[in-house]
This record gives structure tokens, sequence and C-alpha cells, in this order.
């Protein structure tokens, strides 16, 4: 019920008919993080890039739709539930698990040395011409540099490792490349993000886009965008990938979805990503 | 032909066709995105209708539409116009076709197609993920389509 209360005091503030089907707007707020070294200020609104400006004017982080509580622990890592997958990522990181007794730290040194990429990824890499996630580069390292079995794309050992990485690059302005080499996959992507699937016949940019901002049942709707993920969902106690995400959306329209790592979801991930150029790599957010 | 297999598509015939006068969603004609006979034969149940308007994995008109007449239903959404009076506004018929297929009377709208078997992009087995392993039934029987019609034809203001 409270969201109603919220939307009552909102339509009233802006003096519109209660029956109108006022735009619910993102909530007017900031986002700076109590850190352990410090406050870090987090772009959260900002000018949307240049190949969204026949469509949108403002991007928005899908920090702003949630609740006032939702909102609340992200301000401090104290409150973050997502914090816990870091440290244990962190003990991955440091221990001895290639074939050989290797480490990502024997490699790497510490973590910090994955400053940066989370901004820029998806990408195509410049020595193999491969569409790069970050789970991509990590298992490259744990088959072919240590001897192991490739990680589960959403298993736990992945989505610790890809939480501590993109934490390396929170408040870092998310710039994914769209030209050159990444424009087949950047054009594939955006296909895809404008194609009606399934039973409902229903496109990211039919939610995301034209009725963001809006309620669908209790559901506030964002505009899907994936600058804080890994997120940390309420809903279901754990940490999330964005593809895990595209996976319940596309299931929702009554559509046979995409795996994770597909061809396809590396594309639309590397497209839904660029519509964030601008935003900040939020680490691991929290959202309901 | 075998035998098995005039025995096995009777069997098919029965499950897919229950009442023979029911009109398949491949049957139907619009007319100016209006269907006029009910594609049962028979008046719906508008109590029943009620039920499928709010149940979230059948009808869920309240995910987009408000319903001033359900207030027992929580969170309606406001992605489409309120429903309140629409009987006012559309005529039995035309109600019928925008349930069964908005996007007969409304180009491209977001409203759903009910009762729509054909022409999907990847279409699944209900909320699986997965894909169908039989025909695809539409999102709501023929009887469900006109027990929502007969709700709708109450809603006058
Ligand atoms: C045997 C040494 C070695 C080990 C062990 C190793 N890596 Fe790597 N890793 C590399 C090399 C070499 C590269 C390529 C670096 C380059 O191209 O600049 C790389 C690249 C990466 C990249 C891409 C970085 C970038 O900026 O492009 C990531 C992410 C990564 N490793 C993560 C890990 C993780 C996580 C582990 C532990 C599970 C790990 N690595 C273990 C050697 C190693
Ligand atoms: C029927 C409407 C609908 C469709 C279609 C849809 N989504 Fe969503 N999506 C939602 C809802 C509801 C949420 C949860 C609330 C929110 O953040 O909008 C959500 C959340 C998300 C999020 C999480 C955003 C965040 O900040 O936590 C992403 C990313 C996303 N969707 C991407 C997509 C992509 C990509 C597609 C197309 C493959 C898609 N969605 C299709 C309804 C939809
Ligand atoms: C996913 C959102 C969605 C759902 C679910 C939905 N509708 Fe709609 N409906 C719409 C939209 C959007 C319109 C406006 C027409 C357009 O512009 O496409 C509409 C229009 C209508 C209209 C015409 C209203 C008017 O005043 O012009 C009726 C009647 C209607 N819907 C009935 C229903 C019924 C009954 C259900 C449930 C069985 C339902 N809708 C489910 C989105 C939805």
């Amino acid at each position: 019920m409270q969201r109603h209360v919220a939307r009552l005091a909102t339509t009233l503030a802006l003096g519109l008919a209660l029956t109108g089907t006022a735009f619910a707007d993102p909530v007017d707020d900031s986002l700076s993080i109590e850190t352990d070294d410090g406050v870090l200020e987090i772009v959260t609104t900002t000018a949307a890039p240049a190949h969204l400006s026949d469509v949108m004017d403002t991007i928005y982080s899908g920090w702003h739709f949630r609740e006032d509580e939702t909102r609340a622990l992200q301000r401090d890592d104290f409150d973050n539930p997502g914090m816990v997958y870091v440290d244990r990522a962190l003990d991955s990181w440091n221990k001895a698990q290639g074939a050989k007794g290797e480490s990502c730290a024997g490699c790497h040194e510490g973590p910090e040395s994955m400053k940066g990429l989370r901004a820029v990824t998806p990408r195509v890499d410049a020595t193999t011409g491969a569409l790069m996630t970050v789970e991509n580069y990590v298992n490259e390292c744990v088959t072919d540099r240590m001897g192991l079995e490739a990680w589960g794309m959403t298993g736990d050992k992945m989505k610790d490792m890809l939480a501590l990485i993109s934490m390396q690059s929170r408040g870092e302005v998310v710039n994914i490349a769209i030209d050159g080499a990444a424009a087949p996959f950047w054009e594939a992507g955006k296909e895809i993000y404008y194609t009606r699937f399934g039973q409902l016949e229903m496109s990211c940019a039919n939610c995301h886009e034209d009725n963001q901002g809006r309620y669908i049942r209790a559901d506030h709707l964002s505009q899907g965008q994936v600058n804080g993920f890994p997120v940390y969902r309420l809903k279901d106690a754990g940490i999330l990938t964005a593809q895990q995400r595209f996976v319940g959306c596309v299931r929702d329209t009554r559509a046979e979805t995409f795996k994770p790592d597909s061809a396809e979801f590396k594309a639309l991930e590397l497209y839904v990503a660029s519509r964030g150029n601008g935003l900040s790599v939020e680490g691991v957010s929290v959202r309901h | 032909m075998t035998r098995q297999f005039w025995l096995a598509t009777a069997a098919m015939l029965c499950i897919t066709s229950p009442v023979a006068s029911e009109t398949a969603p491949s049957a139907v004609t619009y007319v100016d995105g209006a269907i006029d006979v009910s594609l049962t034969g028979s008046p719906g149940d508008a109590a029943a209708g009620k039920k499928v308007m709010t149940t979230a994995s059948l009808g869920n008109c309240v995910a987009c539409h408000q319903i001033g007449t359900i207030p027992e239903a929580d969170f309606q959404g406001d992605i489409a116009p309120p429903l309140d009076g629409v009987a006012d506004r559309y005529s039995e018929a035309e109600l019928r076709g925008l349930v069964a297929n908005a996007k007969m009377t409304f180009e491209d709208s977001f409203m759903p197609a009910f009762y729509k078997t054909e022409g999907f992009t990847r279409p699944g087995a209900a909320y699986s993920g997965k894909a169908p392993t039989e025909d695809l039934p539409p999102i709501l029987t023929a009887q469900q389509i006109e027990d929502v019609v007969a709700y709708l034809i109450t809603m006058t203001e």
C-alpha cells in the first residue's frame, strides 16, 4: 500500500487529477555511499547518450525507482547485503585453487588491478576480436591459465568474483564502445531490444522505454539499466548477473528465453549497457 | 494411413475442440476490431470473468488497468486507460474483439492478445521460459473470454 500513499502525495503536489495516468517519475534523490575509504558519489541520473537522443533525454539508474528502504540499503556498505559476496570472492581471489596451485592474486596481485574493467565491458577484445563479458575473462583464466573446469556463468563462484571485480570500478562512469569492432554486436543487441517476444508480444523497449516510470501491477518500471549489476535482489536473497535478469524478463513475456552467455544475451548486454553510458558503475547494487 | 493414426487424430480433435460450437482462435472474424458473435455460442458468467481479470496467470487486467469496481485487487497498474465506464464507450462486440486481440483495434497495442495462438516470436510454454512441446493454447479459453466480456458489459457509469 505504501506506494499508493507516495503516489497520492506526488499527484496532489503536482496538482493533477487523481484519475489521470500521471507519469510516476523516478524518485528525486541522490546517492552517496559510505565506504571504508570515505564517501563515494554515484551518478544515478544524467543526460542520455547521443545514440538515445531520439527516444529519451535523461537516463536513470534503477535505484531511483525503488522504495525508500531499498534505496537506503545502498547508502552504506555496512548495510548492503551484497558485500558478503564481495568478501567471499576476496578469499577466492587469494586462494591457490589452480591445478598447479595458481591463484588470481599470484598473477594479478590485488583485485585493484581490475579497476576500470567493469565500466567498459562487455567489449570486443582487442587481441582476439571476441565479445567479452567480465565473466568470459574470468573463465578464460580459470580454464586456460589455471587448468580448471569452467565456472558456471551464473554459479556462486562466478557471481562472487563478478561482484569483487565490479567493485573495483565503483563510481567510474560507464563507457561502452559501440562503434568499430563493437558495431555489429551493438546492432544485434539493439535488434533484440526492440523485438516483441513471446505470447505476450513484448519487447524490452515496450516496458523499459515506452512505459518507464509507470506501474505494472506493483512494479515501478525502471529503464532496465545494467550499471548496478551484479545486484543484490531482496526477493531472491542473492546476487544476480545482468543476463540472469534478462532471463526473468524474457520469461515473463511467455517467451522461450535465451541462455546466459548465449551470443544473443551477450550482444543484448552490450547494447543495454551502452544505454547507461554516463551513469556510474554501482559495484553491487540493491534492488527489491 | 494406419488405424492408430486416425484414432490419435480423433483423440486430438476431442481435446482441442471441447465444444462443437466454439470458435477456434484462428477461425475468429474481426470486423473493424469487433467480434459479433459469442465465441462459445452463449453468454459468459460475469463473476467468473471478474476472477479472470484479477488473476495474474490469467487475464491480469489490473496489471495495466485501474478498475474502480474491483477495489479488492491491490496494486492496480497505470499503464493503460482505467476500465471504468468502458461499456459506455464500446459495444459488446467491440469489447469481445478488444479482449480477444486488442491489436485488431489498436495497431501494435501493448495489450496482449488473449485469444491468439500463432504468429509469435519465440513463444514459450506459459511462464516456463522453455519452448512449447505442444500446440500453443490461447492465454484465455473461449469461455474465459466470454466471462470477461460479461463482466465488462456491466461496467457502465
Ligand atoms: C597464470 C596467471 C593467471 C592467473 C592464475 C589468473 N590470471 Fe587472469 N589474466 C592473466 C593474463 C596473462 C591476462 C591477460 C592480461 C592482459 O591481456 O592484459 C589475464 C586477464 C584477466 C582478466 C581481464 C583483465 C583485463 O583488463 O582485460 C580478468 C578479469 C582476469 N584475468 C581475472 C582472473 C581471475 C578472477 C583469476 C582467478 C580465478 C585469474 N584471472 C587468474 C593471467 C592470470
Ligand atoms: C513486461 C514488462 C517487461 C519487459 C518486456 C521487460 N522487463 Fe525488464 N523489468 C521489468 C520489471 C517489472 C522489472 C523490475 C522493476 C524495474 O527495475 O523496472 C524489470 C527489471 C529489469 C532490469 C533490472 C534493472 C535494475 O536496475 O535492477 C533489467 C536490467 C531489465 N529489466 C532488462 C530487461 C531487458 C533487457 C528486457 C528485454 C529482453 C526486459 N527487461 C523486458 C519488466 C519488464
Ligand atoms: C500489458 C498491459 C495490458 C494488459 C495486461 C491488459 N491491457 Fe487492456 N489495454 C492496454 C493498453 C495499453 C490499452 C490502450 C490501447 C492502446 O493504446 O493500445 C488497453 C485498452 C483496453 C481497452 C479499451 C479501453 C478504452 O477505454 O479505450 C479495454 C476494454 C481493455 N484494454 C480491456 C482489457 C482487459 C479486459 C484485460 C484483461 C483481460 C486487459 N485489457 C489487459 C494494456 C493492457
